[in-house]
Parts: structure tokens; C-alpha cells; sequence
């Protein structure tokens, strides 16, 4: 134990004031999506991901956004399990034939107002894998999306901004 | 083509085949370490089980549509030599006695081969669907020639809905299905429990809900194209996957690359294996409540990320492997930047590894929680550090070496016990040895280029490559057509034999163990379903 105590005193704050890779600085964007989802939300975002047949690789810098270096978290922003309680869909990867109805019902079960984010080069436009008798393409072919994170995959800073960006378009727009 | 150690077992195997009346011929194959066998299609099975019994595993079965046949491979291997096996069924009837009698890893590949190709597999104790959901008709096989890569879906496609999954009856047992989405950020799969109170009776696993077309999509591309389709195969093994297809191409085209590429191949190899150990690691022990390590691990690995993006230009290092080399080289301040980091990083894991094997609570939920006993994972072909917890002493860089590994002492890890605890402490020993050759690669880093052109390859010409990915070995096959462009390309990833392993280490074990389990074999839901 005393051990343990000892690491996390050692290891310190390393959450990012101002992350060398970001323009605006990581620190900035959080801000404003803390103040986004004030105005727009009742101070938190829960988001549902769906890989909807992805590399996996989205999957990861998506699961870098809580390690403590962007610790999302701090800005309210929380990955939740259920779609019925998700505010934001962020969907990954070409959506495959074998994903499709999966999809659309994760959609389907969300409240409104239903945001969402197809994310990465895949989920874009179906990337490297495109449109074939196995994937539809684009996150758009199949549900109504509301903002892209290009990228292959995109990095977790991209996805903070891309989602920032959703959530000021969306705030501007009357509830 | 070898013919040393390795094969001390070929001659003597080739005749017990004659002894036993097949029709076998040795053939050149695909350029690579394998010998190739030809048979008659009627002696398909009959050497399986000759193969079972003079103890080859079983590594990958794959076809070909080639108008008006169809040809089929299998590869299997024994003592660090790999054996091609190959027929040919006619298209109007492709039939096949099956390898899954004598070999249960078989059972999945050969279902795949059924779904996208249209073989039958005469006696396969399982003939239902795999990688097929609705996207296509049972009579139509997206990998024949005659099957348009872009067809269009006549409307939405329908949800799997009446796969016939097994059932346990009794009374008590109820069900459980799970996904294809989940909960957590994880892939699409489903996974249906019958249990009784908490306990696990039998877990059944249904994928195939990523298949995306890879090897219809590879057709027709050119080496680049299908080293950026490699590199996607699964997300968390670029450099492996593309290493295994480059070094296929490389074969077929007889084109050597440079030693400081293939030398740098090995580092980013390392690199991709150390990431991936410090999230799991992570993972693992957030997953029973640890979030310590979570914290701590997951803090590891962005950094380790970082410096692949400030180094190779890209946090998973995509795009840094390409036909006849690597795209990346290292300057020698970022060589001194590497070494000065991964230093850093033995340096934290000598604190922190202590931390998780003297927690007692830790180590009480990971002892003896999802056991794969050795004889489960022989049979089953389970491979990586899932068969080195497991007691499997197997490593494709030591056993069948290729450069650089043919330079470098590779230590094998092993641990008897097959539980989780083990698959953990399987995985943090590969990252300190990981640390080790991440070391000595820089040491002995050759100088020189890092690329030969690409000079394509000639029509026809066929190359199989074999390497050790993070996860196990990963094995491509790659033929190219009349133009030089990509006629075939099948990649293995570890996980097709992977995933049955965890459908056993779970019975018995309870319900809520599930995710641990899952995440200490973690193995790819898109490096299977292609
Ligand atoms: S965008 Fe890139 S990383 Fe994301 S799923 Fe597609 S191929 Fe994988």
C-alpha cells in the first residue's frame, strides 16, 4: 500500500494544462466544452460509443480520452452503457451489412436530441474499406450523422475537438 | 527453401503418407519457409490424421477460386517448419472431407472457406454458418470470381436474428445473450451464457459482425494498396499484419529489403507489443477493481504512443511498414530519444509491477479465475501469450526465425497455470523482454537504406509470410495475378484460433468474471472477421 501511495505521489498531475499536439491547446478545448455542455446540456455528456465494425483502431484513441493525460472526465463528459441515457452517439468504422440493424436500433433508442459523430476515415466515408457487398460506407448511409473526426484513427485530441465542435453547433441551435 | 532442423520429421512423415496409400507429391509452393505438398482432394482428410498423429499444428486453411477449380491450402507446422498442404476441388463440386475431425482449430476457417467460397466440407461436425450473417445468400460466395465486390444490398440488411444457436437444457439453466454491441468500448460481437446461479454452464460465441470484405477488397490492388489494407486488418496490429503481407510480397517478388528495414521492422514490432501489453495490463486489473493500474498503465502508454507519433510520424505507427522496407527511420537523436524513453519505462515498470503482485485482492480475483488447461490449448491451437500462460513453449521468432530474430536471443516467457493471473504475468514478463530487444535492436540497428523500390512481382508468382505479432503468429498468404496485381491475399490473424479458447477457460467461472477473462485473452473481433 505504502508503495502504491508512494507512485501516484510521485507520478503527480500529468493531465494536460496545454498538450504540445493540440491547436486550440487541449486545456481550451475542454474548457469550452465544459461550457458548451453547460449551456446546452445539464453539465454532463453521456456518450454511447458503437463500433459498427471498425479496425479497432478508433476503439483505441477513443478509450485514450479517459487515460490521465486527457482525463475527459473532468470536463463531464462520460461513456455510458446504455443508449437510453446517451446524449451523443460516437460511431466508429465503415458501418459492415452485419452491423447495420444494430446500429440503427442503438439509434433509435436514444432520446432525443440524438447528436452524432461518425469518427475517423471509415466512419467518414468507409475509409479504406468503402461501400461493397460488406460494408455500407459512411456512418450517414445509414443514420443521421450531426459531425465527422476524420483521421485514420483520428487522435484523442482531434476527437475532444470534434466533439466540442458538435456540441457548439448544437448549443447554438434552439433546444 | 529449408531443409535443416527444422524438417528432421518431413522425410519420415512424407513416407508414412505413402504408407498409408495417399497421393502426395512434394511441389513448389508459395515462396517462403514452408515445403508444399500436393494431394488428391479424396486424401484431404486421411492426412489430417496422419498429420494429427505425427503431432503438426494446425495453422490455417485458405482457397482460392481459380476458374474453374477451387484451390485450397492448409498450413500446419511442427518443430519450427511449416508444411503447405494443397488441393483443388472442381466449382460445380466443391466438395472436401474436412480437417476438423482430427483437428477442432479447423472448425471456424473451414466454415469461413464454406461462406465465402462455397467448399463443403463433407464431414464437419458443425456445417452452420460463421462469418455469414444476411449480407449474402447461403448460395452465393462473395470470394468466386463472379461475385461483384460493390454489389448492391437490395434494401437494409435484416439483423442475424435466426442463427441456430446451441441450447443446454435443465432445469435452473437460463440464457444470457450479450451484444453485438456492449456495454464498454469494445468491438461487436455476441456471446450467448447458459448458466445456472452464476456459474457459467457453456458460453457460445457468435461473430462475424465486423466482416468488412477484406479479402474480396485486396483483389485487384497493388503492393502499397495492400500494405494500407493490412495495416487495418486489426487495428491494434499494423506492424504486424503489414509485416507479414510485406514480407509475403517481398517473397513472391524476390526482393529483399534492406537490414536496417527489417531491423526496424523488429523495433516497431516491439513497439506495437509493448503498447498493446500496457493498456491490457491496465485494463485487466481496472477490470477487477484496480484503478491504480489503470491509471498508472494507461498513463504509460500514452506516452509510449507519443513518441511513436513524434518518431514515426503516426500513435499506432500505421503507414510505417511498405513493400521493400519501412517508410520511418530513426535519426540519431531519436535514437537516443527512444533508448532514453523505454529506460524510463523498465524504470516505472520496477515500481509498479511489485505494486500489482503484492496485492493480495488483485491476485485473489486473477488466481485460478478462467483456467485453459495446456491439452485445451494444444488442441485448440491457441497461440501467443495465451499459450505461453497456458504452458505452450511456442514463438515464431525463435522457432522459425526471420531477421532480425536470427540475430537476437528471444526469451520465451511460460507459465503453467493457464489462468488469468498467468496470461498477466505472461504479458508483463513480454513487456521487460520487450524492453530488452527494443534495446539490442537499437544497438545493432544497420546502417544503409530503409527502402528498395518495389519492383513488382512476376504473374502468378505466390509468397507466404510468417511472423510472431503481439498477440502470436500472424500468417499471410498473397498471389499475384497475370498483371502483377494482388490475385489472393489471406491473412491468419492469431485470434481465429484464439477465440475458442476463451468459449472454454470460461465454464465454470461466473458471470461477472466474463470481462476479465475476455480482456486477459483479448483477442480481435476484426482480425477475424476480415
Ligand atoms: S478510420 Fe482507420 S483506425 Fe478507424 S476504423 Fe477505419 S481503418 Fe480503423
Amino acid at each position: 500500500m505504502l508503495r502504491t501511495l508512494y507512485k501516484i505521489a510521485r507520478t503527480g498531475v500529468v493531465s494536460e494544462p496545454a498538450a504540445k499536439d493540440a491547436a486550440p491547446a487541449l486545456e481550451v478545448v475542454g474548457e469550452r466544452l465544459r461550457a458548451a455542455l453547460v449551456r446546452r446540456l445539464s453539465r454532463s455528456l453521456a456518450i454511447r460509443q458503437v463500433d459498427a465494425g471498425s479496425c479497432n483502431g478508433c476503439e483505441l484513441e477513443i478509450h485514450a480520452l479517459d487515460n490521465p493525460y486527457y482525463a475527459i472526465e473532468r470536463y463531464g463528459v462520460r461513456f455510458v452503457a446504455s443508449p437510453r441515457h446517451a446524449d451523443l452517439l460516437l460511431v466508429t468504422g465503415p458501418v459492415s451489412r452485419h452491423m447495420e440493424a444494430a446500429l440503427r436500433a442503438v439509434y433509435e433508442a436514444m432520446p432525443e436530441p440524438r447528436l452524432v459523430i461518425a469518427v475517423g476515415d471509415c466512419g467518414a466515408d468507409g475509409g479504406e474499406f468503402g461501400v461493397s457487398y460488406a460494408s455500407c460506407g459512411g456512418v450517414a448511409s445509414v443514420i443521421p450523422v450531426d459531425g465527422v473526426v476524420r483521421g485514420c484513427p483520428p487522435t484523442p485530441a482531434e476527437l475532444m475537438r470534434g466533439i466540442l465542435e458538435v456540441l457548439e453547433i448544437a448549443a447554438g441551435q434552439p433546444k | 527453401m529449408s531443409t535443416g532442423g527444422a524438417f528432421a520429421w518431413f522425410e519420415a512423415f512424407l513416407a508414412d503418407c505413402r504408407g498409408e496409400n495417399l497421393l502426395v507429391e512434394e511441389v513448389a509452393g508459395p515462396a517462403g519457409p514452408a515445403r508444399c505438398l500436393r494431394l488428391d482432394p479424396e486424401d484431404w482428410g486421411a492426412f489430417a490424421r496422419l498429420a494429427a498423429r505425427t503431432g503438426l499444428r494446425w495453422c490455417a486453411v485458405w482457397g482460392e477460386h481459380r476458374p474453374p477449380r477451387i484451390v485450397v491450402s492448409a498450413c500446419l507446422e511442427r518443430a519450427g517448419g511449416y508444411l503447405l498442404a494443397r488441393t483443388a476441388v472442381e466449382e460445380a463440386t466443391p466438395v472436401l472431407p474436412s480437417h476438423t475431425p482430427h483437428y477442432p482449430a479447423a472448425d471456424r476457417p473451414e466454415r469461413h472457406l464454406q461462406d465465402l467460397l462455397g467448399v463443403v466440407f463433407t464431414d464437419h461436425p458443425d456445417a452452420r454458418r460463421w462469418v455469414r450473417h444476411r449480407a449474402w445468400g447461403e448460395s452465393e460466395f462473395p470470394l468466386r470470381r463472379d461475385f461483384p465486390l460493390r454489389r448492391e444490398a437490395p434494401g437494409p440488411t435484416p439483423p442475424d436474428a435466426d442463427y441456430p444457436f446451441l441450447r443446454t437444457e435443465g432445469a435452473g439453466v437460463y440464457e444470457i445473450p450479450v451484444g453485438p454491441v456492449h456495454a464498454g468500448i469494445i468491438e461487436p460481437g455476441h456471446f450467448r451464457f447458459q448458466a445456472i446461479g452464476e456459474a457459467v454452464l457453456n458460453l457460445e460465441e457468435r461473430l462475424g459482425y465486423t466482416h468488412k470484405g477484406i479479402e474480396k477488397l485486396a483483389e485487384g490492388r497493388d503492393a502499397e494498396g495492400l500494405a494500407r489494407l493490412a495495416g487495418r486488418v486489426s487495428g491494434d496490429s499494423t506492424v504486424g499484419h503489414t509485416w507479414a503481407a510485406c514480407q509475403a510480397m517481398e517473397r513472391a517478388a524476390q526482393l529483399e529489403p534492406p537490414p536496417r528495414a527489417l531491423a526496424l521492422r523488429g523495433l516497431l514490432a516491439k513497439r506495437e507489443r509493448i503498447a498493446n501489453h500496457l493498456g491490457d495490463v491496465g485494463a485487466i486489473c481496472n477490470d477487477v477493481g484496480f484503478a491504480f493500474a489503470w491509471f498508472q498503465f494507461s498513463r504509460l502508454r500514452e506516452r509510449w504512443q507519443r513518441d511513436n507519433a513524434r518518431v514515426f510520424g503516426h500513435r499506432l505507427l500505421r503507414g510505417a511498414v511498405v513493400p521493400g522496407g519501412t517508410a520511418v527511420d530513426v535519426s540519431p537523436q531519436e535514437h537516443r530519444e527512444l533508448a532514453g524513453a523505454a529506460a524510463a519505462l523498465a524504470h516505472e515498470l520496477d515500481e509498479l509491477v511489485p505494486i500489482l503482485e503484492e496485492n493480495a485482492s488483485l491476485q485473489d480475483r486473477l488466481v485460478g479465475t478462467g483456467v485453459l488447461p495446456r491439452e485445451t490449448a494444444e488442441r485448440l491451437g491457441t497461440l501467443g501469450y495465451v499459450a505461453r500462460a497456458s504452458g505452450i513453449d511456442r514463438d515464431v521468432r525463435r522457432d522459425a526465425p526471420y531477421f532480425p530474430y536470427d540475430r537476437l536471443e528471444v526469451r520465451v516467457p511460460v507459465r503453467a497455470a493457464g489462468d488469468v493471473a498467468a496470461r498477466l504475468a505472461v504479458r508483463i514478463e513480454e513487456l521487460r523482454i520487450g524492453l530488452e530487444l527494443h534495446a539490442r535492436l537499437l544497438d545493432m540497428l544497420p546502417g544503409g537504406a530503409v527502402r528498395v523500390p518495389w519492383r513488382g512481382a512476376a504473374p502468378g508468382a505466390e509468397g507466404l509470410g510468417i511472423v510472431e505479432g503481439w498477440r502470436g503468429e500472424i500468417l499471410a498468404f498473397v498471389r499475384f495475378g497475370p498483371r502483377g496485381e494482388v490475385a489472393r491475399y489471406y491473412p491468419r490473424d492469431p485470434s481465429w484460433l484464439n477465440w475458442p479458447a476463451l468459449e472454454v477457460l470460461i465454464d465454470g467461472n461466473i458471470v461477472p468474471d466474463f470481462p476479465v477473462c475476455n480482456k486477459s485473452v483479448n483477442a480481435s473481433y476484426s482480425g477475424h472477421d476480415l
